[in-house]
């Protein structure tokens, strides 16, 4: 009996063990191309045992510095452009809940409900009138909003686990509204804004389709870049390979470090 | 939560020294903001969608009323788009919960490099959407060099070109891959706040495995199962990069989707009403499908 067990368990570790190695193999298989020569990476049948090579990073650089640039700053932009603006309203929601506060936390999740390609047609023409069209604080713009209904979730989630009587000892000492906010609820919700920033900043880094609609050259991030690879027909899968890998570490680590927020994050905060 | 509510009125009245913000005021600045970016262009595109509107012929702009509509949804070409659209959200959404769901009772085990398996599984999830198109079309799909076709080589069978032959089943397959570690993710925290002495009573009283998972793992994680419904159903309508990436919606019409043909129609057409109208409807779509979900979701979350 006990040794059935033991042979079921170690069965069923082995099957999870081959089913994650299934699942990261298309990630292995990029991470080992980019190693490889452009010769190796199309050989038939595939290799698996080479001399790792450098050149394909060197080639992937050349152009992949300014889409970094425009990646980063769209990215830390729209994240602190969130911060700014739904701190202060995911304090108050969790502060001074009145029946309307679940009204505006509801309204606000329910924007997420609202496709990109619904407002895209006349964004495009407001941006293109404001010239606004291949330019960073556009794209900060869109993604702040993509961002802002998130950061006032889970900061909210945040917020409200604070205990009440600290507030409360504040008021009697006459704190103000203010210094409730910058004094108490900022320092305490710390190890939250950090999840939630990591958050945005993925997402960010990841969004393709304001990306690719609302930017041309100058301010492309990498997702515009790297999608230049895709008419490649397999010419460059090295090079390719080596873009990708540059592309994707960055948010591969962040989302490693936080993936236990990522769930909060993720359900809007429905399970945790 | 309720303390908070009630509190502020039996406090000391405070002091009226200096500037003193009111709540509403914080929380308008982010309300107007999403205001100005997702309500008034949303309202603009329903506006759009009324007029026959290309930017290619400009100065004229006739008001046609429902005629883009009408368009949309008689037209047998578009209305396959339209069920594209279903098709690719609710086969990658059904793939990702059964897959998703296996894997979640596989690591809700004990098991030597569990925290890293889990930490690694993820990584589907966090790769930019492009970035899994190009790699899988080039890399792994290609009928000639692609890995793929040398498996399915080695066992004997024929090189397949999997974007052309198959291309549905192929931008699902893709899809299914990003987004299992995202059901896998909220059904594992959601088996793990499972509490142990649960599955303890029911095995006391003599439950089979299945009967233990139909009647106490399943009910404890329904809510769990409705949050990925949910997160899924809106974010897989808007599949945009890996379409983009992958095939450009084709072969013809095969894999193109609704955010896509919107791309096609606004950017690579101009035609900004049907365009319009076409967004007017995935925003329909979305809703009705989000909201009968939340139901749903609140539903259980009271515990019915």
């Amino acid at each position: 009996m006990q040794a059935q067990i033991r042979l079921r368990n170690a069965l069923l570790t082995l099957v999870t063990y081959l089913l994650a190695a299934a699942f990261l193999f298309p990630l292995v298989w990029m991470f080992m191309a980019a190693f490889k020569t452009e010769a190796q990476a199309f050989a038939t049948p595939p290799v698996f045992v080479f001399t790792p090579v450098l050149e394909n990073f060197q080639h992937a650089l050349g152009s992949y510095f300014p889409a970094l640039r425009n990646s980063l700053v769209a990215a830390v932009g729209s994240t602190v452009l969130a911060f700014i603006l739904g701190l202060p309203a995911a304090f108050a929601l969790a502060v001074y809940p009145t029946r309307r506060a679940q009204g505006v936390l509801t309204w606000m999740l329910s924007t997420k409900f609202m496709p990109a390609v619904g407002v895209i047609v006349p964004l495009f023409l407001i941006f293109r009138n404001l010239h606004l069209l291949d330019t960073l604080p556009g794209l900060i713009l869109m993604y702040t909003t993509m961002n802002l209904p998130l950061v006032v979730w889970m900061m909210h989630s945040y917020m409200t686990e604070i205990p009440y009587a600290i507030y409360e000892a504040a008021k009697v000492d006459g704190a103000s509204v203010g210094q409730e906010f910058f004094g108490i609820a900022l320092p305490l919700s710390t190890p939250g804004m950090a999840a939630t920033a990591l958050l945005c900043l993925i997402f960010a880094w990841n969004e393709v389709f304001f990306a690719l609609n609302l930017t041309n050259s100058d301010a492309a991030p990498l997702s515009v870049f790297i999608s230049q690879f895709k008419t490649s027909e397999g010419l460059f899968w090295a090079q390719m390979s080596a873009a990708a890998t540059l592309t994707v570490l960055p948010v591969l680590i962040f989302g490693w470090i936080a993936q236990r927020q990522l769930v909060r994050g993720l359900s809007f905060g429905a399970v945790k | 939560m309720t303390a908070a509510a009630t509190t502020p009125a039996t406090t000391a009245p405070t002091p009226r020294r200096g500037f003193r913000l009111s709540p509403a005021a914080l929380i308008w600045p982010a309300m107007l903001y999403l205001i100005l970016t997702t309500q008034v262009p949303f309202f603009m595109t329903v506006y759009y969608s009324f007029f026959r509107y290309n930017l290619a012929i400009p100065g004229s702009r006739p008001f046609v009323g429902f005629a883009n509509y009408r368009n949309l949804l008689t037209d047998p070409q578009n209305l396959h788009i339209l069920w594209n659209t279903v098709v690719l959200a609710g086969g990658t959404l059904i793939l990702t919960l059964i897959i998703g769901a296996a894997l979640a009772l596989l690591l809700n085990r004990d098991f030597p490099g569990r925290a890293l398996l889990r930490t690694l599984l993820i990584s589907s999830f966090l790769i930019m959407p492009v970035v899994t198109a190009v790699v899988w079309k080039n890399m792994l799909m290609n009928p000639v060099f692609g890995f793929f076709s040398w498996v399915v080589t080695g066992l004997g069978g024929h090189p397949v070109d999997w974007l052309a032959q198959y291309p549905m089943a192929s931008v699902i397959a893709m899809i299914t891959w990003e987004w299992t570690p995202f059901a896998m993710l909220i059904l594992l925290t959601g088996l793990q706040s499972l509490p142990d002495d649960q599955l303890e009573a029911a095995r006391l009283d003599g439950a089979s495995p299945w009967q233990e998972f139909r009647y106490v793992v399943l009910p404890h994680w329904t809510q769990a199962i409705q949050v990925v419904v949910l997160m899924e159903t809106i974010a897989l309508l808007q599949v945009y990069g890996e379409i983009y990436g992958s095939t450009s919606g084709g072969p013809g019409i095969a894999t193109t989707n609704l955010p896509y043909f919107i791309y096609q129609k606004a950017f690579a057409e101009y035609n900004i009403g049907l365009a319009s109208a076409a967004g007017v409807l995935t925003v329909i779509l979305t809703n009705v499908l989000a909201v009968y979900m939340l139901r749903l979701l609140t539903r259980a979350g009271r515990g019915e």
